[in-house]
């Protein structure tokens, strides 16, 4: 069947209006990494993973893990419009007696395999899973989205070597290059380039792409199941804050919520209802 | 009496038999199986064995995802690179969601002996104590060690096993009752309590033995389960004897001494005494030599009872 990518935009440009409005609501949370994320988790939850919001634990099901953790509110956002739970409950975000906490908590919101947040750790994670899906002989798959500024912990570079020394083919990462982080940008802060290249020395099949463009998205994602015998990393360029005019490429959207006017005004600009 | 024994011996064996019995069991270990006797589960099931190199943070990271998809993960290392080094990552990817994976950590304490104070965790019950619903178990011998880990890998949620690199005697026979929370009079007596855990338990025996000679009856509690802790053991040592005196080859601070003072303290204050790592890092030495130089032999047991008889 032909891929609807006008569909998919129209889903993604959703998601980042329930972005803003999340953080809104909340008073805090992190829209920028939010935003330059919503391309790739429309495409791998609306087309490329095999899961079932009627049954969120389903034996065999491919599993996102969001080692950016604090971009909780993409992770919400489409969870909720993929209908593992309501999207009227987006508005709780991060306030007490709510489910959808700070950053995410697998014990507590289906469709969320992984709690995350303190970085790196999430891919550790995914690493494991994978092991087990071989372990088990499954042919399931798993996807951990990283920050670009994520890749400054060490314990990626641990789980990268242990992906690659375990042939983990049936693992994707994929690096949401957008190159900022809370202090800057990563190259004053410090330096994570040359991300592609670092990944392809620790083993990995790497795949550059514009993070931005579903149809770039949805072919490496799938170029990824055909490679045998190696992870694949798929370095996906990425602008933060992307589709708010005003919270584009600046770092000081990284964990600032929008006040009445401004997410009125980034929702207006997103063709969303106010 | 069981046989003299190194608790990380005892993993090493019981793991086989774990891992013959139910195969969603896997081993995890970071270049130290040989140390942590990992490497006899990894000769004979090598499917379900992961070296994960010198990779600590890693090493537990990883065990929470296979955790999370179904499998009972034992992962080993030095107790200084888990409850140290990978302490947060325990904390959240293990602790905050649950994940049924048993922290199984070697080389605990001075005991370590030569390789000195760097390697020697004394800080990791109390580190690991403080994490949500993390059980955490130190046994005092191989028979109670095996016990206590079968029954760990029956229970869906993490555990800590704080095991030590030295042989120590038996204590245990094979059908003695040691069951997780329940704490264990090895020794009835009536006048003091010594409450020990690990190594110390012997210890405390034989400073019972010491203190016949002076006249007083003490009780020797294993507390083998740090957390969730035995109340109820506490509280009757501290209502039928005149004292208590905690032993552990740990920091006083934060360890059982701590745990034991909650309960105490809370519901039926009593003397207490604290024989421990008195807020200093241990040393390169025979482990018998650390052992008296930092006071956690039977004399130190005995000596801080009779102290404790005289306030």
């Amino acid at each position: 069947m032909a891929i609807d990518y006008e569909k998919l935009k129209k889903i993604a440009c959703d998601i980042r209006v329930d972005i803003i409005k999340e953080t809104y609501h909340a008073g805090s949370g992190h829209p920028g990494g939010s935003l330059s994320a919503a391309d790739i988790l429309t495409v791998l939850y609306f087309n490329e993973m095999n899961i079932n919001p009627d049954d969120p634990k389903m034996e065999g099901r491919d599993k996102f893990i969001l080692s950016k953790g604090h971009a909780t509110p993409v992770l919400y956002a489409t969870l909720a419009h993929r209908g593992f739970f309501p999207e009227e409950e987006l508005i709780t975000f991060r306030q007490l007696g709510s489910r959808l906490q700070g950053h995410p908590d697998m014990k507590k919101v289906p469709g969320v395999e992984m709690s995350t947040g303190s970085l790196g750790q999430g891919f550790s994670a995914s690493v494991g899973m994978a092991m087990a899906n071989k372990l088990n002989q499954s042919p399931a798959r798993v996807y951990a989205l990283l920050g670009d500024g994520e890749l400054q912990e060490g314990i990626i570079w641990e789980a990268a070597m242990a992906a690659a020394h375990y042939k983990l083919d049936n693992l994707t990462a994929i690096i949401d290059w957008n190159g900022l982080q809370i202090d800057g940008k990563n190259d004053e802060v410090m330096t994570v380039r040359p991300i592609d290249e670092k990944f392809k020395s620790f083993g990995f099949h790497v795949i550059n792409i514009d993070g931005h463009n579903m149809e770039e998205i949805v072919n490496a994602l799938k170029a990824a199941h055909d490679i045998k015998g190696m992870p694949t990393a798929i370095i996906a360029k990425t602008s933060k804050g992307k589709g708010v005019c005003f919270m584009e490429n600046n770092a000081g959207w990284h964990g600032k919520a929008p006040n009445d006017d401004e997410a009125k005004n980034a929702v207006t600009e997103l063709g969303g209802e106010w | 009496m069981s046989e003299k024994m190194a608790t990380r011996q005892a993993y090493g064996e019981v793991l086989l038999e774990l891992g013959e019995n139910n195969k969603d069991i896997v081993v995890l270990d970071a270049d130290l199986s040989k140390s942590t006797m990992t490497t006899h589960f990894a000769e004979k099931y090598p499917g379900r064995f992961f070296n994960m190199g010198i990779s600590e943070q890693n090493l537990f990271g990883v065990a929470a995802g296979l955790a999370h998809s179904g499998k009972i993960a034992f992962a080993s290392t030095f107790a200084m690179f888990a409850a140290g080094r990978a302490f947060e990552i325990i904390r959240n990817s293990i602790g905050y969601t649950k994940a049924n994976v048993k922290i199984c950590a070697t080389h605990a304490g001075v005991t370590v002996g030569e390789d000195g104070g760097s390697h020697q965790a004394i800080e990791d019950i109390a580190l690991m104590r403080a994490i949500p619903g993390m059980i955490v178990i130190s046994p005092s011998d191989g028979m109670s060690a095996k016990k206590l880990i079968r029954e760990a890998a029956l229970l869906d949620g993490p555990v800590y096993v704080r095991l030590g690199r030295s042989a120590v005697p038996g204590i245990y026979e094979e059908d003695s009752n040691v069951r997780i929370g329940k704490g264990a009079v090895v020794r009835d007596g009536s006048d003091y309590t010594v409450i020990a855990t690990g190594v110390m338990v012997n210890e405390a025996m034989m400073a019972a033995e010491i203190l016949v000679g002076e006249g007083i009856s003490l009780r020797v509690i294993d507390m083998h389960t740090i957390k969730p802790i035995d109340k109820e053991i506490i509280i009757k040592a501290a209502t039928e004897t005149k004292g208590i005196v905690t032993a552990e080859e740990h920091s006083v601070i934060g360890g059982l001494g701590s745990a034991v003072s909650e309960v105490v303290v809370q519901n039926c204050p009593v003397k207490m005494a604290f024989v421990g790592l008195q807020d200093t890092f241990g040393e390169s030495g025979k482990p018998a030599e650390l052992l008296t130089k930092y006071g956690l032999t039977a004399n130190d047991i005995a000596n801080t009872v009779i102290n404790l008889k005289r306030l």
